[in-house]
């Protein structure tokens, strides 16, 4: 895999792209970063066209989301079109509505994995953050199915204040389930800038403890380790693969570096996929950028281990800045302050008296 | 010697990328990328074209190699894609799934 993301590197070939078919949704989930209108989604036609020009532009991996995709009346025929195309399908489903039909029709038209939120295996919980009463009871039954089917599912625990006692629980039922468990403690602002939602992050002591859980975190002592020495690769290295070698479109035909990275690069209802992907000028700003280029980062002793995201970032105004969630998830997983924290004042961290301690750096013999 | 159709598996992502072929096979998520050989193979899998004759008028009339070797070759390759669910392999001529919607309403 690194090798092709190497070579689609070095050739300028957009590998993967998350394509949101729409934000409409069946769950209100609590810290959702869409809302839930239809502003004009692209038509099943726009959206043939659009994976026509996806396929002849070299990408890869396709993932299919929303929203809940399945809203959509055309969402099987947009699924068979992209595997017509030779497209590698990740569907992203809160499987609310799949019954058995649907399991077997997406097990037939080749999707690799199904990806599916689970908050807790609690349904008090998970009901209480999608606020749609029975959520968990029809997510799961739909699992079954999907599994039943011969799909892959992977079980994506987003940990929040509200749930952050539960991935123990969810992991056990992916477990029971035959199914794959990823956890992630981010939450996003909205797409439009609005940070209320921000209010659902997981406090910095449970963060902690969550980083710290060797049931959640598969190494905790290689997690938790001090950042090893940033060298020259790190410095010239970039910060992601957002525009690099995957990109982001929205239901409305909207290009972005990526899903979290709400930077408008240009329309696919107006201009031709690939003449976005190879000139706009957004996306040549945000591959123009290297480790050595971050305002604060690029002299912080995690800038090689940090999960820095450059939309997070953006969306506190700098797309070369900190982003402070990523941050506090460097401090609370090594116990090293990141030189945004000590740049930033209002941390809800007590900074007084703290400086960036290095790791030391082996003298040459 | 029991002639071999080979048919590409309708549980596949495939993609040309600078002339190779990259293909994920959604059973296992195994990634291939193949070489020349291999894309000719991979390319006239159609079910229908028995083997020797793609080992034959493919790739022995590109390549300086013997027909025994190539075949012996290929038939290693096609069995190691049949194992990761990629190629379908038969003693009798094979239909190429493609995917389809089976209801157009589903609602």
């Amino acid at each position: 895999m690194q090798d092709l993301n190497r070579k689609a590197l070095r050739l300028g070939i957009p590998l993967s792209v998350h394509l949101d078919v729409t934000y409409r949704c069946n769950e209100r989930c609590e810290h959702c970063y869409l809302d839930h209108d239809d502003h004009g989604e692209m038509t099943t036609g726009e959206i043939r066209g659009l994976l026509d020009q996806l396929a002849e532009a070299g990408v890869f991996f396709l993932t299919l989301s929303g929203g809940e995709p399945l809203v959509r009346r055309d969402c099987f025929e947009i699924i068979r079109y992209a595997r017509s195309l030779g497209f590698n399908v990740k569907f992203k489903t809160n499987a609310v509505m799949i019954r058995e039909r649907e399991a077997r029709r997406l097990r037939a038209l080749g999707v690799e994995q199904v990806q599916i939120s689970v908050y807790s295996h609690r349904p008090e919980v998970h009901d209480e953050i999608t606020k749609l009463p029975g959520s968990l009871k029809r997510t799961v039954a739909g699992i079954r199915l999907l599994k039943a089917a011969g799909l892959k599912v992977t079980l994506a625990n987003v940990l929040m204040r509200a749930n952050f006692e539960d991935g123990e629980g969810v992991r056990l039922l992916a477990a029971e389930l035959g199914a794959h468990y990823t956890v992630d403690p981010t939450v996003t602002p909205m797409m439009d800038g609005n940070t209320s939602v921000l209010r659902h992050r997981i406090p910095a002591g449970s963060l902690r403890t969550v980083f710290h859980d060797p049931n959640l975190v598969e190494d905790v002592e290689s997690f938790c380790a001090p950042p090893a020495p940033v060298d020259d690769d790190i410095r010239e290295g970039l910060p992601c693969s957002a525009g690099h070698t995957a990109c982001y479109i929205s239901p409305y035909g909207d290009l972005y570096p990526c899903v979290q990275f709400p930077f408008r690069c240009g329309s696919v209802r107006r201009e031709r996929f690939l003449d976005l992907w190879q000139n706009s000028p957004q996306l040549a700003e945000v591959r123009s950028i290297r480790g050595k280029d971050l305002t604060t980062c690029s002299s912080c002793s995690h800038l090689g281990t940090c999960t820095r995201c450059p939309g997070l970032a953006y969306m506190e105004g700098d797309m070369r800045g900190p982003s402070s969630a990523d941050c506090e998830k460097s401090f609370v997983r090594t116990g090293i302050v990141t030189a945004g924290m000590i740049a930033r004042e209002t941390t809800a961290i007590p900074m007084a008296g703290l400086v960036q301690i290095k790791p030391l750096i082996q003298a040459s013999p | 010697m029991s002639e071999k159709y080979i048919a590409r598996s309708p549980a596949v992502a495939s993609r040309v990328l600078d002339g190779e072929i990259v293909i994920m096979s959604a059973i296992d998520s195994t990634l291939f990328s193949l070489s020349e050989v291999a894309t000719i193979i991979w390319q006239a899998a159609d079910g229908q074209t028995p083997l020797s004759e793609i080992v034959h008028k493919r790739i022995c009339a590109e390549f300086d190699v013997s027909p025994e070797e190539a075949y012996r070759d290929a038939e290693a390759f096609v069995e190691d894609l049949a194992q990761h669910g990629i190629l379908r392999v038969s003693s009798k001529p094979l239909e190429i799934d493609i995917p389809v919607v089976l209801e157009d309403s589903w609602a």
